[in-house]
């Protein structure tokens, strides 16, 4: 039992992840009916804005330090962040160690504005063309990204630290009542979970509750039927697309304590929030959650050692081995709607 | 003649003609001059014109004809490598018993995954034939070491058994005694001329590709498969089953890739599992829609396209960049190096993705169709007078690239 609970556990980050990214990609292939091959690259962008408010607030000058000394003897030199000088010590330093929940300030306006740009700039232009063209300009728009990102901060991995209040782990399972040291869980990896369910809830509620939201179901149901009754449904396709922008580089932002982000990471990702996106149902938010947790999951416990020593392998290959199999029996995946990308 | 039309025999003549003259057309640049670096003529990278220039052949025939966008003919590229390098280790270094074995295996496993791919099609298709890959590319990293040396790498090591290996039989692949690495070179005044073996014996099997891809292009097999891009539905309404003509298209595409990477394997003998990963598919997508999807030519061209300047850009760094401009003033120099500075060398990428956006959005139709157009734009002024100018406006609707 407690082993089952561990492998659950450990799946609902990876699945968490994958939720948000094919959540977002499915809002937009359901709003604008593009497949955005350049959504994992937006995932990496929001990393990397993690990545970028750590350096900016990491920024310092050098002050010498009367009370103690190097080595030699002479007046040590530390590394002050300016931060720190302004706000003093204590609440300058918490500042700086709580830079990947403050990015989220900086990641929410960067992603939607580049959403915008992206939609208006280029994607607009792509409604009416083949999907192979979609699928294939946003390729290489992702390329491009890519390598931007790779130009300004190199092709390696960049650590970027949870809280303190957050960097260790918790022994779950004795909370729950079962044997201690069992069940040892991260503390950030509850926090991208929990993180991801607000987003997920966020999302839903914005789409059910909200006049907005109402538009944009109706504009997915049938575009032209809105169109017609006055309303510029395109200029709120394309809020959409910001949105799922965002979603996508929150996601990343929080990521970053898990994974140190680098350039090619959202490649990684895309690979298999696609295949999230399909064995949830095209065009279906609620299928895209599921999947992804649920893939997120069974790779979790793919992973177990009991289970390799029944499969070998089958850690590796679970994710499309389930895609495979949901793709011949359920046609449209687990909860696709009707008419949505059909043969 | 050969079943050709005379207008394609002509059209085979020249592409062959320009196979064979590779080594020389590519050697524009005289050794030592300031523009040598962008010649393209030693062995290794005509090697891979060839080789790729097979692999998108290839793959054209399954997208370029029946609109089919495979995401995983990295697969077959893979085993094909895999294949010739053991034989290397079972048999000796004769590269002929491996090509062979190359083409029926992955031919069988493209049965395989094309058998259950093509149960859809669109998007699916796409997402089910790239699952395949990665499962292929996973398992070779992982539990299939004993076959595929996991991450070193496959190659042939002293205690292999190589029954077939005399004593004075050569210790690299070879054809018969002749050797892939070996070269005669031509110095003619300045010029470097390198004629590879390894480069004609690939030349000879692309153009054999090209001309089998040609003589399928224009064969009722071929108008089927057009038909089956333009409108699937219906043909089925018309009585006919499609599935037996996708997957002989999507078989021999994955013969096309197995050959390819058997090539690959030949002229370096190494196999690794990077091959078969999914940015080795997405590569040759974008030979074959950077050259022209559809069209015969194209996908060469796109194939020579990104491997050019894979080799050649990525060479050029800020030392070169500022041996060109040196002519400049300092300041004005520094300005044009940083600016070009992001687009060349390691960033040769980011030039890869910008002309592949340009050309998805401006030129969907590839470099072939750029060449149409320009083609186009003279005939237009020679013949301004002429009566047959309006005679364009009529044309049917271009059948989008993916069957939905």
């Amino acid at each position: 039992m407690d082993a089952i609970l561990l492998q659950v556990l450990n799946g609902l980050d990876k699945g968490s992840a994958y939720a948000l990214i094919a959540l977002g990609l499915t809002l937009i292939f359901g709003t604008l009916g593009v497949v955005n091959f350049a959504h994992g690259a937006l995932f990496m962008i929001g990393a990397f804005c993690a990545v970028t408010m750590q350096r900016f607030l990491g920024m310092s000058f050098e002050e010498i330090d009367p009370t103690r000394t190097d080595f030699l003897g002479n007046p040590l030199k530390v590394q002050v962040p300016y931060v720190e000088s302004w706000f003093g010590p204590e609440i300058g330093g918490a500042i700086v160690d709580w830079s990947v929940p403050l990015a989220i300030v900086l990641a929410i306006p960067v992603m939607i504005v580049l959403g915008f740009v992206m939609e208006r700039g280029l994607i607009k232009h792509f409604y009416k063309r083949p999907h192979a063209d979609q699928i294939l300009v946003t390729f290489g728009l992702a390329i491009v990204l890519q390598e931007v990102i790779k130009y300004f901060f190199g092709a390696n991995p960049i650590q970027t630290g949870a809280p303190d209040a957050f960097a260790g782990s918790f022994d779950f399972g004795a909370m729950l009542g079962f044997d201690p040291n069992v069940i040892i869980y991260p503390y950030w990896r509850m926090v991208y979970f929990l993180f991801s369910l607000i987003i997920i809830a966020g999302v839903f509620s914005f789409l059910r509750f909200t006049t907005f939201g109402m538009v944009v179901r109706a504009g997915m149901a049938d575009r032209e039927t809105v169109g017609l009754l006055g309303i510029d449904i395109d200029r709120r396709f394309t809020i959409m697309f910001g949105l799922a922008a965002a979603v996508a580089g929150l996601a990343g932002v929080m990521y970053t304590p898990i994974l140190a982000p680098n350039y090619h990471m959202g490649m990684d990702f895309l690979v298999l929030s696609f295949v999230v996106v399909v064995v949830g149902g095209m065009g279906s938010l609620p299928g895209a959650v599921l999947a992804g947790f649920m893939l997120g999951i069974l790779q979790s416990f793919a992973s177990m050692n009991e289970v390799k020593e029944i499969i070998p392998g089958i850690d590796q290959v679970i994710i499309y081995l389930v895609a495979i199999i949901i793709l011949l029996t359920r046609p449209r995946g687990l909860m696709g709607r009707k008419g949505v990308m059909e043969d | 003649m050969l079943g050709l039309s005379a207008k394609d025999t002509r059209f085979l003549l020249i592409v062959i003609f320009l196979t064979l003259a590779t080594p020389l057309l590519l050697q524009p640049f005289p050794e030592g001059s300031a523009m040598a670096q962008f010649n393209a003529g030693y062995p290794d990278l005509m090697q891979k014109f060839a080789i790729y220039g097979i692999f998108a052949i290839g793959f054209n025939i399954l997208f370029g004809l029946t609109g089919y966008l495979s995401f995983g003919h990295a697969a077959f590229l893979g085993v094909g490598s895999y294949t010739v390098v053991w034989m290397y280790k079972l048999l000796g270094y004769n590269v002929l018993p491996g090509l062979v074995l190359a083409i029926i295996i992955s031919a069988l496993f493209a049965l395989l995954i094309g058998f259950i791919s093509l149960r859809r099609s669109g998007i699916y298709f796409s997402i089910l034939t790239l699952a395949f890959a990665q499962m292929s590319y996973n398992l070779a990293y992982s539990v299939l070491t004993p076959i595929t040396n996991g991450e070193t790498g496959l190659q042939v090591y002293g205690n292999d058994p190589q029954i077939l290996v005399g004593a004075n039989s050569p210790t690299s692949p070879h054809l018969f005694g002749l050797v892939m690495r070996d070269s005669v070179q031509l110095d003619v005044g300045g010029w470097l001329f390198t004629f590879n073996i390894g480069y004609y014996f690939c030349a000879v099997i692309a153009i054999l590709a090209f001309y089998l891809s040609l003589r399928i292009f224009r064969s009722p097999f071929g108008m089927m498969l057009r038909a089956i891009k333009t409108n699937q539905t219906r043909m089925n309404y018309t009585g006919l089953n499609t599935r037996p003509y996708t997957l002989a298209a999507f078989v021999i595409s994955g013969m096309y890739a197995g050959l390819a990477g058997g090539l690959l394997a030949s002229m370096d003998p190494l196999a690794g599992a990077e091959r078969m990963q999914w940015t080795a598919s997405g590569e040759v997508v974008l030979m074959t829609i950077l050259g022209g999807a559809g069209t015969l030519m194209g996908p060469v061209l796109g194939a020579g396209f990104i491997k050019y300047f894979e080799n050649i850009f990525s060479k050029i760094n800020d030392n070169v960049l500022h041996a060109w401009f040196a002519v400049l003033p300092d300041g004005l120099e520094n300005a044009v190096v940083a600016m070009i500075h992001p687009f060349v060398g390691k960033g040769w990428h980011l030039t890869l993705g910008i002309l592949f956006m340009l050309v998805v959005i401006f030129l969907p139709g590839g470099l072939v169709e750029g060449g149409q157009r320009i083609a186009r734009l003279f005939n237009r002024k020679k013949k301004s007078k002429g009566p047959g100018t309006g005679a364009g406006g009529h044309k049917p609707k271009p059948a989008p690239h993916v069957a939905e």
